[in-house]
């Protein structure tokens, strides 16, 4: 019981990843590939969480509590999860602007209908 | 031809799954005691009066690689502004005032001041309690969008002059930059924290640069989410093909 709960977090990850990755493959629209690029990217949040919790540890804050009374969550891999989260919302609004003008050039979001080059 | 593609997909997707399974029993396990850089991060964060030490890590000890992300952010707000910009077939229409529901637009306003308030708090206390320059920054820019949601386009475009928040996200981005050097000039190194007093522990003022860098960060962030929103919310409401063309 005790093996699977100390790998669990890590195949959560794994398996949000995956479904981003056959989102992607799959997708028949560019918003909906957007959004499983963000399914993606939101896998490695819950990676980088999962690895640095420690049992029984609250928030590495210590404006309410005494440095050295509670174990605390590593802040190294939350400062990395906020990084991230800013990396992955300015890459989403970046490819949507890139979406909308191959709608207005194209008329299509269908990715398999996107053939051929265009001056 | 799409079997074939579904069938290289499912033998791709199985061995990356096996990889990532076998990667996983291999990581130390989840909630172990042994965190040897979050417990130095806490040493140094501390030893610089820094209370939020994730504050600590972003604005002081990785304040390199904070200059980085922000200027991804920078960078991706100029590209959205070359991309969705007016091009030569259309035209801008005068969006027209639309009816708004009562209780939706008495909500909006009341709500309004207090989300920008809360914003403007989460940004100042970001070195103190959880949040900071980045949280705080997207708080205080959707906060000017509930004026969209309770009036109309209009009275958001004028309490939003866009060249004014174009020009604060940049003198943001270089404050920092600046803030950076001045550690250079002093004679230590770039964005080393040993320019100002460390201060009282648990105050506003404490932490040495950290409130100086949160604070330019949040200023860029409400800057560029102001401007992304403006751009797309312009694409959306003002900007049309022109006809016949």
């Amino acid at each position: 019981m005790t093996t699977v709960m100390h790998v669990l977090p890590y195949l959560v990850a794994a398996y949000v990843f995956l479904t981003g990755c056959y989102g992607l493959a799959t997708s028949r629209n560019l918003i909906h590939a957007v959004g499983c690029l963000a399914v993606c990217q939101s896998s490695t949040y819950v990676l980088l969480l999962a690895v640095g919790y420690r049992d029984g540890a609250t928030a590495p804050v210590f404006s309410d509590i005494k440095p050295g009374s509670r174990p605390v969550v590593d802040p190294v891999v939350q400062a990395l999860t906020l990084t991230d989260i800013v990396v992955g919302a300015t890459v989403t609004a970046l490819l949507l602007a890139l979406v909308l003008q191959i709608a207005k050039r194209h008329g299509t979001v269908d990715p398999d209908e996107l053939r051929e080059l265009r001056g | 031809m799409k079997r074939l593609r579904l069938a290289l997909l499912a033998l791709g997707g199985a061995g990356l799954a096996a990889l990532l399974v076998a990667a996983c029993l291999d990581l130390p396990g989840f909630g172990g005691r042994s965190h040897p850089y979050g417990t130095r991060a806490v040493h140094a964060s501390l030893t610089r009066r820094a209370a939020n030490t994730i504050a600590s890590v972003n604005f002081d000890q990785r304040a390199y690689d904070t200059l980085g992300e922000m200027s991804i952010l920078f960078a991706a707000v100029l590209g959205c502004v070359v991309l969705l910009r007016q091009a030569r077939d259309e035209h801008r229409a005068q969006p027209q005032p639309a009816e708004v529901a009562r209780p939706v637009r008495r909500y909006a306003l009341i709500v309004l001041p207090v989300a920008l308030v809360t914003g403007l708090y989460v940004i100042a206390h970001g070195q103190l309690s959880p949040g900071g320059g980045f949280q705080g920054g997207v708080v205080a820019a959707t906060a000017l969008h509930l004026l969209y949601l309770g009036a109309d386009y209009r009275a958001l475009e004028r309490i939003r002059p866009l060249a004014v928040y174009e020009t604060s996200d940049a003198l943001a981005v270089s404050s920092y930059l600046v803030l950076g050097l001045a550690g250079v000039l002093a004679g230590t190194a770039f964005l080393a924290n040993t320019l100002l007093p460390y201060g009282t522990f648990n105050t506003l003022s404490s932490g040495g640069t950290v409130p100086l860098l949160n604070a330019a960060i949040g200023i860029e962030v409400a800057s560029a989410v102001v401007v992304l929103l403006a751009n797309f919310l312009d694409q959306a409401v003002e900007i049309e093909e022109e006809h016949g063309s």
